[in-house]
């Protein structure tokens, strides 16, 4: 790979890590309400396939999205500020950490629905080819979507249709609390196969196999060739949401979380750059991201007139919408 | 002058917003062949890209629509039972209907949902007649209910238009009605807005869809002994108000006819608004199916489930002795 790529793949990563351990300790300190899915550890997965897709491909992510955005080369300031429920945020504050969309960058929903993003990257990946445009569609989901109905209708459609629509699996071995073991039969990349997809698997822990892998897929359904299925194999460091900071959960034990932080994609893609500009990305990387938190704390909190706005995007709009309203 | 169907008229408004539009496409299940009779010669027109045949997947393809929707397309998307709406009520009420509000209005979600044989069939049974629309009212989805050719044609041109999420129910009911209509004359009707068929002093006989035509009935059969004045909404939701309280200004009184379950539905709604904001000469009724109902396969089970016309001359009489 070349030095500049795998530069850029670090600085993703580092952006991405950072970016993460900040939001956590805003959730710690009651900034970010909701609470957040940390995608720490699968860093490598969103810089690799944030490296192979051009600023306008779409892609339908789901509630563990951060990586995503910023991959996507979303500005870190407005996606704080959009998870601590700012004015300023890209959503302006409608969205929150869990259904984040920035249209600027063609990332064009979150669903928490799990698996139910697939179809919408099908439709949107036909819509473009029916546009006669080369841009692409690409849907990310966990292992736990591939049990899910949709999933397969997807899949179905996208085959059936040659929609240029690339699925990308993050495979961190848990649904929630329950081990992939537990929940998919079979052999997971087979059920894209079934349908005439070419699907493989590949290490997600190392963002340059993620991004050849992607590159491939993508170059090959810009070009005609139809939907591609990847399936990553990864894992999270943090607990699936950041409830289990408080809610110590024993699924998974001390040893296999070790384990896998012995193949941290942080530290792998840092072993492949120069010390000197790792420094400097660094630095910059720290940079970003307290300005980041520094956007995003300065931003207004939306007043409660404003729960209603943006409801429908055209008349008419119900006369009486409840929350607001009393007896004329 | 030419007699135009109900469903002749969705298909011409199809026809003629695919023609205005090339965003506008339908898709569905047998739709090739106009199983439901709403896109007989589309196919030849405009070719299967726009024409989009589906396998029976409704939870698939209806986010398909969604993701079209956002790439800048306008999709139609057909479903032939009224039930599968719900089968999709997650992909309409919480994806579609909340992007543009989820996104702080960066985007719109313009799908129309056509139920083109909403409600009752004839001894169809259990799983194929009901009629769900009050849950997508509750869920803030605009939802329409042509009771008239014409309106089917206007309110199917202003849902293919509107940028949000509109469902539009066409009760199997109105399909045999068949008006005097100018082609010339066909035009956008707008959401929100209601219409009095048939001006009235004494009672409000709030009616809609195919209900619509046993309310005028009702109004001609008593004529002589009430004058009712017969109101569409034609929108549920966002209901036009200000319609219905005029109407209301001119009779003081108010019978819903509403072919949902009774309990949490259209009608309960429209009462429990009309009691709060207004002050009526008599208690309102509403004529519905009943609470749960199952519509049987005897024809004899079925017909008793559906609000009668006897239900509404009672009700309208029980409201006259106050």
């Amino acid at each position: 790979m070349k030095v500049s790529s795998a530069l850029e793949l670090y600085r993703v990563i580092a952006l991405i890590r950072r970016f993460e351990e900040r939001a956590i300790e805003l959730v710690r300190s009651g900034e970010i309400a909701s609470g957040i899915h940390p995608c720490i550890g699968q860093e490598g997965v969103a810089a690799g396939l944030g490296a192979a897709l051009r600023r306008d491909d779409v892609l339908f992510s789901n509630h563990r999205a951060h990586g995503h955005l910023l991959a996507k080369g979303s500005d870190p300031g407005a996606l704080l500020a959009e998870m601590a429920g700012r004015v300023n945020g890209i959503d302006r504050g409608r969205g929150g950490s869990f259904h984040p969309s920035d249209f600027s960058v063609g990332v064009y929903g979150c669903t928490g629905t799990v698996g139910h993003g697939a179809p919408m990257a099908v439709g949107a990946a036909w819509a473009l080819a029916r546009q006669g445009t080369d841009r692409i569609a690409v849907s990310t989901f966990g292992d736990g979507a591939v049990n899910q109905g949709a999933m397969l209708e997807a899949l179905n459609l996208a085959a059936l249709w040659q929609a240029p629509v690339v699925f990308v699996c993050e495979n961190n071995g848990y649904a929630t609390t329950l081990p992939v073991g537990r929940a998919v039969a079979g052999v997971l990349t087979a059920r894209a196969l079934a349908f005439g997809i070419p699907a493989a698997s590949h290490d997600g822990m190392d963002a340059e196999v993620v991004h050849e892998a992607a590159a491939e897929a993508v170059a090959r359904a810009r070009s005609g060739g139809g939907p591609v299925f990847l399936e990553f194999v990864t894992y999270r460091y943090e607990g699936h949401h950041t409830f289990e900071l408080k809610a110590g959960l024993q699924y998974r034990s001390p040893a296999e979380v070790a384990g896998w932080r012995g193949r941290d994609p942080l530290v792998l893609q840092a072993s492949r750059v120069d010390a000197q500009e790792r420094a400097r990305i660094d630095a910059s990387v720290e940079s970003a991201v307290e300005e980041a938190v520094r956007f995003a704390l300065s931003g207004e909190r939306p007043s409660p007139a404003t729960a209603l706005d943006y409801l429908y995007a055209t008349e008419p709009r119900p006369s009486r919408p409840g929350l607001l309203s009393t007896a004329r | 002058m030419p007699l135009l169907s109900y469903l002749r008229a969705i298909n011409r408004a199809l026809g003629d917003e695919m023609e205005r539009d090339p965003a506008v496409f339908i898709m569905g299940e047998d739709i090739r062949d106009a199983l439901t009779n709403t896109t007989p010669g589309l196919l030849p027109r405009f070719g299967p890209d726009r024409v989009v045949e589906t396998p029976l997947s409704e939870q698939g393809f209806t986010n398909f629509a969604t993701g079209a929707a956002l790439a800048g397309m306008r999709p139609v998307v057909e479903y032939q039972i009224p039930f599968l709406l719900l089968l999709v009520l997650e992909q309409i009420a919480n994806q579609a209907n909340k992007i543009s509000v989820m996104s702080g209005g960066q985007a719109s979600v313009p799908v129309t949902y056509l139920l083109p044989a909403a409600g009752w069939r004839p001894a169809w049974g259990g799983q194929h007649s009901d009629q769900p629309y009050s849950v997508f009212g509750h869920f803030g989805v605009k939802t329409v209910l042509p009771a008239t050719p014409a309106d089917a044609y206007g309110l199917m041109v202003s849902a293919i238009r509107d940028d949000d999420p509109v469902v539009l129910f066409a009760p199997i009911g109105a399909h045999g009605i068949r008006s005097d209509v100018v082609a010339g004359e066909l035009a956008p009707v707008p959401l929100g807005v209601g219409r009095v068929h048939r001006p009235g002093t004494d009672v409000t006989l709030l009616a809609t869809g195919h209900l619509v035509q046993d309310a005028l009935a009702v109004a001609d059969a008593l004529s002589g002994e009430v004058s009712i004045e017969v109101f569409d909404p034609r929108t549920l939701y966002p209901f036009d108000w200000d319609g219905l309280f005029s109407s209301l200004a001119r009779t003081g009184r108010l019978v819903v006819l509403d072919d949902s379950n009774r309990f949490c539905g259209f009608a309960a709604e429209i009462i429990a608004t009309v009691m709060e904001e207004r002050q009526l000469l008599a208690p309102p009724r509403r004529i519905t199916r009943p609470d749960s109902a199952v519509v049987g396969c005897a024809p004899e089970l079925d017909t008793a489930l559906q609000p009668s016309r006897d239900e509404v001359i009672s009700a309208i009489r029980l409201a006259m002795k106050s």
